[in-house]
């Protein structure tokens, strides 16, 4: 058995569709568009470590 | 080209402090993993994850190397739009990354075409219909599997490349932008 | 030196004119130490370890290919009434994608201008033989096939068509409901003998590599293959029971519950809406629009508006707030 048998989520099943409207999606690329989104918030919003400054 | 304290400084100008500035290099790490999972898979050939756990598994690393290239990609792209990072003679850098974006679309595509497997048959069978219409299906031929293999491996990875090395060279020969509105103040004359 | 304007107000356009210069310039600024080399390798090793953990826990999807012999069997009817369609000149390949496989389909333009037909016939597909005569015919020869080929290669192309044509549309009544051993008779000439070998050819897995091997020994060239497959409801119906459809969003998707193109949301977008989704020029016109946005994203630094867009909603202000904050107090 390989180490991702193992580890293995189910992504093998049948995908979930969310549509609103003319707009269908798939719950794996929501949340991969969901993960940039919040990525881009978070590295906008949360302060980056002081370094020194030099003159 | 550039002298070593220009490409590889070990200073910022002060407003070079934020994550957002980040997403570039992370972009590019996860490119060097996209080429390296590549090269893997090249050594054994088109058809071998199908049948070689260890396949499978670079073939998987392979993918979700693309799918974070993109992820940090698309961050640094609206990062840098809304910098206007454009600024200052730097449109070019804008450009390159723009096309790098671009180009890293279609390689991903020919991937797409050259897995041999159902979502390959069912792709090219879709797309060849929008290329073929305006003409392009005729010199690339998304159901012709050795031309897109060869683009995929060879010819766009290399343009891809070269357009990386370009906008990275042009972003450490003209510097990071300075913020909007910057003033002209003492500490900067 | 001018030090009187803090940089919280709205900058007048020669501040503006200055603030380019600034960008214009080496910054001679302020400096603060950042280790390019050591912010390069945290970035390889956090990536790499995400990329290894994600490859691990959630593998990558490996859907295996349809094959013709797995067409033939599961759905024979719609083998046949493709069969069927090819010796008509009725199919997809034929009637449909034009050039650059044939002249007998239609193509697409873009207002007046027709870049399809005029890129020209060079993957020539010739539906009729590639698809079916010539693999009947490579079978050893054998009544009361050998006999139909000879009737079918006799005919002309309109009493073939005719042939064709007469048998789809019986396949094609209620009554047969596409099952060649309920057609009622008619004049079909050889066409179901034909079909009927072609199906039974498929189903024994010699189709595939005789269509395939056209090409000659060495073929990396899987045209005809994917046209004849495509010809059918088989593949289609494969793909949009996986939400694959163009309708569906489908250039976005991916088999089972893996993440797709979602880099490609803005051309699946477009064949979701009107004008597009009803035109029969729907891929020219998707193909045109996105190559004049693409060339609009690429010159976003010269397009008046676009590129004042970060000036109008100041997002930057966030990004730059300590040098906004440290720059505003050291000039009061």
């Amino acid at each position: 058995m390989s180490v991702h048998q193992l580890l293995a989520v189910g992504l093998d099943g049948p995908a979930h569709y969310f549509t609103w409207g003319p707009i269908q999606i798939s719950l794996a690329n929501l949340v991969v568009i969901a993960i940039i989104v919040i990525l881009f918030v978070l590295a906008i919003v949360l302060p980056f470590p002081k370094s020194k400054s030099r003159p | 080209m550039l002298p070593p304290d220009k490409l590889l400084p070990e200073t910022q100008p002060v407003y070079v402090q934020s994550w957002i500035y980040v997403f570039g290099v992370a972009t590019l790490a996860a490119l060097l993993f996209v080429i390296a999972s590549g090269l893997l898979l090249t050594l054994m050939g088109p058809a071998w994850y199908h049948v070689s756990s260890k396949g499978h598994f670079v073939n998987s690393v392979h993918l979700w190397s693309v799918e974070l290239f993109f992820v940090f990609m698309v961050v640094h792209l609206w990062g840098k739009f809304w910098m206007a990072a454009w600024r200052g003679r730097r449109a070019m850098t804008w450009i390159t990354g723009v096309v790098s974006f671009l180009t890293s679309i279609g390689t991903a595509f020919t991937g797409y075409l050259v897995q041999t497997n159902f979502d390959s048959q069912w792709i090219s069978s879709e797309a060849k219909d929008g290329l073929n219409s305006v003409g392009i299906g005729a010199w690339f031929n998304v159901t012709n599997f050795g031309q897109m293999l060869l683009f995929h491996v060879a010819l766009l990875p290399l343009v891809v490349g070269f357009l990386v090395a370009w906008h990275i060279v042009l972003v450490r020969k003209r510097g990071v932008v300075p913020p909007l509105e910057a003033q002209e103040t003492g500490a900067q004359l | 030196m001018t030090t009187n304007q803090t940089t919280e107000h709205r900058p007048t356009p020669r501040q503006r004119h200055q603030a380019n210069s600034i960008a214009d310039r080496p910054w001679t600024g302020p400096e603060r130490e950042y280790d390019l080399l050591k912010e390069f390798v945290i970035a390889i090793v956090v990536v790499g370890a995400m990329v290894l953990g994600l490859a691990a826990v959630f593998s990558s999807p490996d859907e295996k290919s349809l094959t013709l012999k797995a067409w033939s069997k599961s759905t024979p009817n719609d083998f046949t009434a493709t069969a069927a369609a090819e010796l008509a000149g009725t199919s997809v390949s034929e009637s449909e994608l034009g050039a650059p496989y044939n002249t007998t389909g239609g193509n697409q333009k873009f207002g007046p201008f027709g870049l399809q037909k005029a890129a020209g016939v060079r993957i020539p597909v010739d539906s009729v033989n590639n698809f079916v005569i010539t693999p009947l015919s490579s079978l050893p020869p054998a009544a009361p096939l050998s006999d139909a080929l000879t009737q079918w290669k006799a005919a002309t192309a309109k009493q073939q068509q005719a042939w064709g044509g007469a048998y789809s549309d019986a396949l094609a009544e209620p009554a047969a409901d596409g099952d060649p051993a309920k057609v009622a008779t008619g004049d079909y000439g050889p066409v179901p003998v034909l079909t009927a070998s072609l199906l039974g050819m498929a189903q024994s897995g010699a189709l595939e590599g005789v269509i395939q091997g056209e090409g000659g020994f060495y073929t990396t060239n899987y045209t005809k293959s994917i046209l004849f497959l495509a010809d059918g409801a088989y593949l289609e119906d494969h793909a949009v029971a996986e939400h694959l459809g163009g309708d569906q969003w489908g250039m976005m998707n991916e088999t089972a519950s893996y993440p797709g193109q979602s880099w490609m949301w803005l051309y699946s977008f477009w064949y979701q809406v009107e004008p597009f989704k009803s035109s029969g020029n729907a891929d020219a016109l998707v193909w045109v629009l996105m190559m004049v946005l693409s060339l609009g994203f690429v010159l976003v630094p010269f397009l008046p508006g676009v590129r004042s867009l970060p000036r109008w909603i100041p997002i930057h202000r966030r990004i730059w707030k300590d040098y906004y904050r440290t720059q505003g107090s050291s000039q009061q």
